[in-house]
């Protein structure tokens, strides 16, 4: 038996979504933001919404998101998403706009632009990618690097008298009457998986209702700027981040009303 | 011919960019030029011709609203004054570099830093190098009068989506404040989402079946590629040097000094001009419409009858550079102006060319 016996239609498990393009990802092997580009790309291919979809891009890893994407992409200054898919909404109702950022962008540089897009209640998704470091860069202190955490900026670990805390944005953002939906969710296990499509799959079910800012914070791990097998990334995930940054639903408006 | 008006500049671009059909507006306010918004939100062109206004966070959100509704295809435009302005140019930078096309009004103020609210053309280096970071440069027109405030929207739009590249509409405090007539021209209705597809089809609208996903970026990380880019938008500004340098020319066919300046001081000049003939003295004017393009071959041209220029702008001396390599450094090329926010009088204009050119 060669390999081609054993590739045919009726022997596939699992395959590439429709809506990735040929390119390879260019994330490091281990890393999280190839499951939420897949997640997020099962969600648009199951709601049919691949030609009536915009996403922006943001400064950090995810930049060279458009080419993996096929899906039409902007790609905005560092920072600055939510100002551009505002405009993008507004001037193209009907379409879904979506940022995808990581923590530098959206919750140092881009804090302004992010929340005031969310305060004005803009009725699009946003992906916030949460690994605590700027990766890109090479490992750089980020606003939500924890304490005591090490990174090439906090060699020794985190001072917060020196270098101040770690910004829970999430958190703060879900106190803005515009934020309709908030959830907290990772990517390193197939159930964390499974609750993050589900939660992308909300978020953008509320773009259709014009219910205001959905924004859908996906915890993940940066073997790489930790210094860290991916294995043992995840696991030091679970053990460090997941206490100060828990998983779950932070805002649902169906809770509220109770 | 179009409706008549008496109007601040200010309000006449307003109307100018809903008459143009503009798509959105996205602004921050800021003395001398909080007017604009203002208006629009007081005419409420969302309710007739579906244009959105937007006050937004800051100038660096507005000028990102810009870039995110020009790669949609949509004819968007932001104004600010001169620290605004600063703000703005990494999205200048940006539109420049995905190539967008999108319309940028700055009436100046004096600086540097906060400076003063009053008039002033201290950013002629900004608007006409680049302003950001990288190798470009923006279309850059320079109105005269409330008249050109207005038609300036309508030229700045088509010399954008022509070259796809940000136009900065180069005002200042006065031309921005003062009242004069205006001849509104016919309102244009925007264009359709199919529209724009057609006329737009790298715009961000959406990926369908009939073509691969459209990208807007300004990255690429290959630096021979970069460069590649680099030339490609050379080649639009050799070209707006070809097709669009835009200049008057008022009394140079006899003269034998010149005065150079463009908007406000252009007007100041011009009264300078009468003072200086009704003495016997031959001036003319030119003045720049296009500060980039540069008039540079026409300045050029001229030179040969004039035995001397005074650049008056309203800084310590900026066109002057552009001034003087028009005309390769074959006659003297002097400055004169007031700086800071304060204007000069026609008067002080003659008296500096007296004193520059005719021993006092």
């Amino acid at each position: 038996m060669d390999i081609k016996d054993i590739i045919k239609p009726e022997n596939i498990v699992y395959q590439k979504t429709k809506l990735f393009t040929e390119k390879p990802l260019s994330y490091c092997p281990g890393c999280g933001h190839g499951t939420a580009h897949r997640m997020l790309l099962e969600v648009l291919e199951e709601m049919n919404i691949q030609d009536k979809t915009v996403g922006i891009a943001p400064v950090g890893c995810s930049v060279l998101a458009y080419e993996f994407l096929d899906i039409d992409m902007q790609q905005a200054a560092h920072g600055r998403a939510p100002a551009v898919a505002t405009a993008v909404k507004r001037l193209m109702p009907d379409k879904f706009v979506f940022t995808y950022q990581g923590d530098g962008d959206l919750a140092a540089i881009g804090t302004a632009e992010t929340i005031h897009a969310c305060n004005r209640g803009e009725n699009f998704t946003m992906i916030f990618i949460n690994n605590g470091i700027y990766g890109m860069t090479g490992g750089q202190m980020a606003p939500t690097t924890l304490p005591g955490m090490r990174a090439s900026t906090c060699p020794f670990g985190r001072d917060t008298e020196i270098m101040g805390n770690p910004l829970k944005i999430t958190e703060l953002l879900a106190q803005l009457p515009g934020v309709y939906y908030v959830t907290r969710q990772a990517v390193h296990t197939p159930n964390a998986v499974r609750k993050t499509k589900k939660a992308l799959r909300i978020a953008f079910e509320n773009q259709k209702l014009k219910k205001g800012i959905s924004f859908v914070e996906i915890v993940s791990n940066c073997n790489s700027g930790w210094k860290m097998t991916p294995n043992q990334s995840n696991k030091w995930m679970e053990d460090n981040m997941f206490p100060f940054y828990p998983l779950g639903d932070i805002k649902v408006p169906q809770l509220e009303k109770v | 011919m179009g409706e008549l008006k008496l109007m601040k500049g200010n309000e006449a671009v307003a109307e100018a960019a809903i008459r143009a059909g503009a798509d959105g507006y996205f602004g921050y306010p800021i003395t001398p030029q909080s007017e604009i918004m203002e208006y629009l939100m007081t005419e409420k062109p969302y309710e007739t011709t579906g244009m959105v206004v937007l006050q937004a966070e800051s100038e660096v959100a507005a000028i990102n609203m810009v870039y995110g509704g020009a790669a949609c295809g949509r004819m968007v435009m932001t104004s600010s004054s001169s620290p605004g302005i600063s703000l703005k140019m990494e999205g200048i930078s940006y539109l420049a570099g995905a190539e967008l096309p999108a319309v940028i009004v700055n009436v100046v103020r004096g600086g540097p830093g906060l400076g003063t609210i009053q008039p002033s053309q201290s950013d002629y280096f900004q608007a006409t190098k680049g302003g950001g970071h990288g190798d470009y440069r923006m279309y850059v027109l320079a109105p005269a009068s409330v008249q050109e405030m207005s038609d300036f929207v309508k030229i700045g739009f088509e010399m954008a989506f022509k070259y796809l590249n940000p136009v900065m509409i180069l005002s200042d405090g006065a031309i921005g404040q003062m009242m004069e007539k205006v001849v509104l021209f016919d309102p244009i209705p925007r264009r359709t989402p199919e529209e724009i597809e057609k006329q737009c089809p790298w715009a961000t609208t959406g990926k369908n079946a009939n073509r691969k996903h459209n990208v807007i970026t300004s990255l690429l990380l290959d630096s021979h590629e970069q460069e590649q880019h680099v030339f490609k938008l050379r080649d639009k500004y050799e070209r707006m040097q070809k097709e669009d340098v835009k200049f008057e020319k008022i009394q140079c066919d006899d003269a034998e000094f010149l005065f150079v300046a463009y908007g406000s001081s252009a007007r100041i000049c011009q009264k300078a001009v009468d003072i200086a003939r009704a003495q016997g003295i031959k001036v003319g004017l030119f003045r720049p419409i296009t500060l980039f393009p540069f008039p540079s071959e026409e300045l050029l041209k001229l030179s040969s009858q004039i035995k001397g220029i005074l650049s008056v702008e309203m800084s310590l001396g900026q066109m002057i550079e552009d001034i003087k390599l028009a005309v390769e450094c074959k006659i003297p090329v002097n400055h004169f102006g007031r700086t800071g926010g304060v204007i000069h009088s026609p008067g002080e204009v003659f008296e500096a060319l007296k004193s520059t050119y005719l021993g006092g």
